[in-house]
């Protein structure tokens, strides 16, 4: 199947910043693709490029079969957009904003219409200023969807959000998904990408380090499950039989305290083993590598 | 241009909803008539009539001699000062970055803001000529389809500069102070403030080759004589092509 967009070895420079040094990646269509990384990885720089909003030094974008750098126009009508430190003026009711930009978008549905979409009904009189975090992300997502786009890039769009607010945008970008429409979402936040994302690219320094999807990415960059309870202080059996447990790569004792490491399969029979020596630690904890450890391994430490 | 009237619609109402801005924009040019009225006003035309007096105002009656002058002032007052200002603001606070990714056109976003600027001098400038031939003791001018004439041209040069400047200057800041210098500048150097008879020659020098001095001009004469300044004419209708010409290369969306 052609990708929906494709970039091929982009890099961008602002003066002595290396902004993007080179990132390649496909986005299918349906899918929520995530780009994910620090502050000031690139992230921002290579989705504006793939918008047209930038050019790139080098490397190629395709985006719905056309080129960014000279159709961005015609691109435009077909691409929807929630960019990072963008705004309304503070003034600007939220009908004004809704008609006013699917007025330079004649082929999408009527204004009104999306904003019954997005729940802006009652909002329809409020201005931008007096929105809340969430209301407005909600309104520039609307925004964003007001040409019917095939593809929506969508950045940064819960930092400084509240907990509830977050997970209502992210509800937001599943109803988004499930419209059919392909979703590019740029974000440092992991629990946001393992939540939303089909596959994801983590960027660093302006390079892709990793992608794939979710589990693919935990499965390749962590040492896989482990698992731990609270034993008997002498029992060399149990250790012995927890090793040849298949899958387990590694069993440590600490006193009373086990610690058994091993792929994401493993849990189960562990657990098994345990219970056949008559124990049930009322403390035993499974920890699964998230996509957090992926990230605090592959990218570098530049803010701590 | 599609989009184009909804755009300079919702400009016009976002214009209207600043209180401040609106009673700043309109209250000026009749605050700038009132002094300037009390300061340089009545007869002064003699000079006093003594002997080696020189002639200010051309000879003219003063209220006749401002009115058209403090057309183009309040026309710069909002051009100048709160249009540069609105432009710069809407850069850096990312309204425009947000226009750009929907697909709004530069001209859509330049045109709306030349719309709205020539909608709102043109209310001021009439508030202003109303106030002027009521109570200020103006006489009507000698041409009033050739001030009129004259008014669309001041009007757009004039607001095109005012264009220019928001697209070129760097910061909402920046496009304050050097609005108000440039308006304050063309206050008291271009004829509309202190008469240019009594400016010394340097300073009438400077006032000469302001941008604003012939635009002044060219609505001063079709009040004053009821003639037509085809050179003046010429240099503003080339103000207001360069400023828009530039202003659409140099037009930056962040």
């Amino acid at each position: 199947m052609t990708p929906v967009i494709a970039v091929e070895h982009i890099a961008k420079r602002y003066g002595d910043l290396q902004a993007v040094a080179d990132v390649s990646f496909d986005v299918q269509e349906g899918e929520i693709f995530g780009l994910l990384g620090p502050n000031g990885a690139g992230k921002t720089t290579t989705v504006e490029c793939v918008q047209g909003l930038r050019h790139p030094d080098e490397g190629r974008v395709w985006v719905l079969g056309l080129d960014p750098r000279n159709q961005a126009g015609a691109l435009r009508t077909r691409i929807g957009s929630q960019l990072q430190e963008s705004s309304l003026p503070q003034r600007m009711r939220v009908a004004e904003a809704l008609a006013l930009f699917s007025a330079f978008q004649p082929d999408g549905p009527p204004w009104r219409t999306v904003m019954d979409q997005w729940g802006l009904t009652e909002k329809a009189r409020a201005s931008f200023g007096s929105l809340s975090g969430g209301q407005r992300q909600r309104l520039l997502v609307a925004l964003a969807l007001v040409n019917d786009p095939q593809v929506v890039f969508l950045d940064e769009m819960t930092t400084g959000l509240d907990p509830a607010a977050r997970r209502a945008t992210w509800a937001l970008v599943e109803q988004i998904r499930a419209r059919g429409t392909t979703v590019v979402l740029v974000t440092h936040f992991m629990d946001e990408a393992m939540r939303l994302c089909d596959r994801l690219a983590v960027v660093d320094h302006g390079t892709v380090v990793a992608s794939g999807t979710p589990t693919e990415l935990v499965d390749a960059h962590t040492d896989g499950v482990t698992v731990t309870f609270t034993g008997p202080e002498q029992n060399a059996e149990l250790a012995e039989a927890l090793r040849r447990v298949p899958g387990v790569a590694d069993v440590e004792r600490a006193g009373p305290q086990y610690s058994v490491r091993g792929g994401p399969t493993v849990v189960a029979p562990v657990c098994a083993a345990i219970v056949d020596h008559g124990l049930a630690p009322p403390d035993l904890d499974v920890r699964r590598p998230s996509l957090e450890d992926v990230y605090l391994r592959l990218v570098s430490g530049d803010e701590s | 241009m599609r989009g184009l009237g909804t755009m300079t619609r919702t400009e016009l109402m976002l214009f209207l909803r600043e209180p401040v801005t609106v009673i700043f924009t309109l209250a000026l040019p009749l605050m700038v008539l009132y002094v300037l009225n009390g300061v340089f006003g009545s007869d002064a035309a003699a000079g006093g009539g003594g002997d080696g007096d020189f002639i200010v105002y051309r000879g003219f009656d003063a209220a006749d001699w401002y009115t058209p002058a403090y057309v183009a002032l309040a026309a710069a007052g909002f051009a100048f000062i709160a249009l540069p200002a609105h432009m710069v603001e809407y850069r850096e606070s990312g309204v425009l970055r947000r226009f750009q990714a929907s697909g709004v056109p530069r001209g859509a976003a330049l045109g709306s803001q030349t719309v709205v600027a020539l909608v709102i001098s043109t209310v001021g400038a009439a508030l202003l000529l109303a106030a002027a031939l009521l109570f200020a003791g103006a006489s009507s001018p000698q041409d009033v389809g050739l001030f009129v004439a004259a008014y669309g041209v001041a009007a757009v040069a004039i607001t095109m500069m005012g264009v220019l400047l928001g697209t070129l200057l760097p910061t909402a800041r920046a496009a304050q102070a050097v609005g108000l210098l440039l308006w304050f500048v063309a206050l008291f150097l271009s004829g509309s403030g202190p008469p240019p008879e009594v400016l010394p020659e340097g300073l009438r020098t400077i006032g000469d080759w302001l941008p604003i001095t012939p635009i002044v001009r060219l609505l001063q004469e079709p009040w004053l004589t009821g003639d037509w300044l085809v050179r003046e004419s010429l240099v503003a209708v080339g103000i207001a092509a360069v400023s828009g010409a530039v202003a659409w290369v140099a037009y930056r969306w962040e």
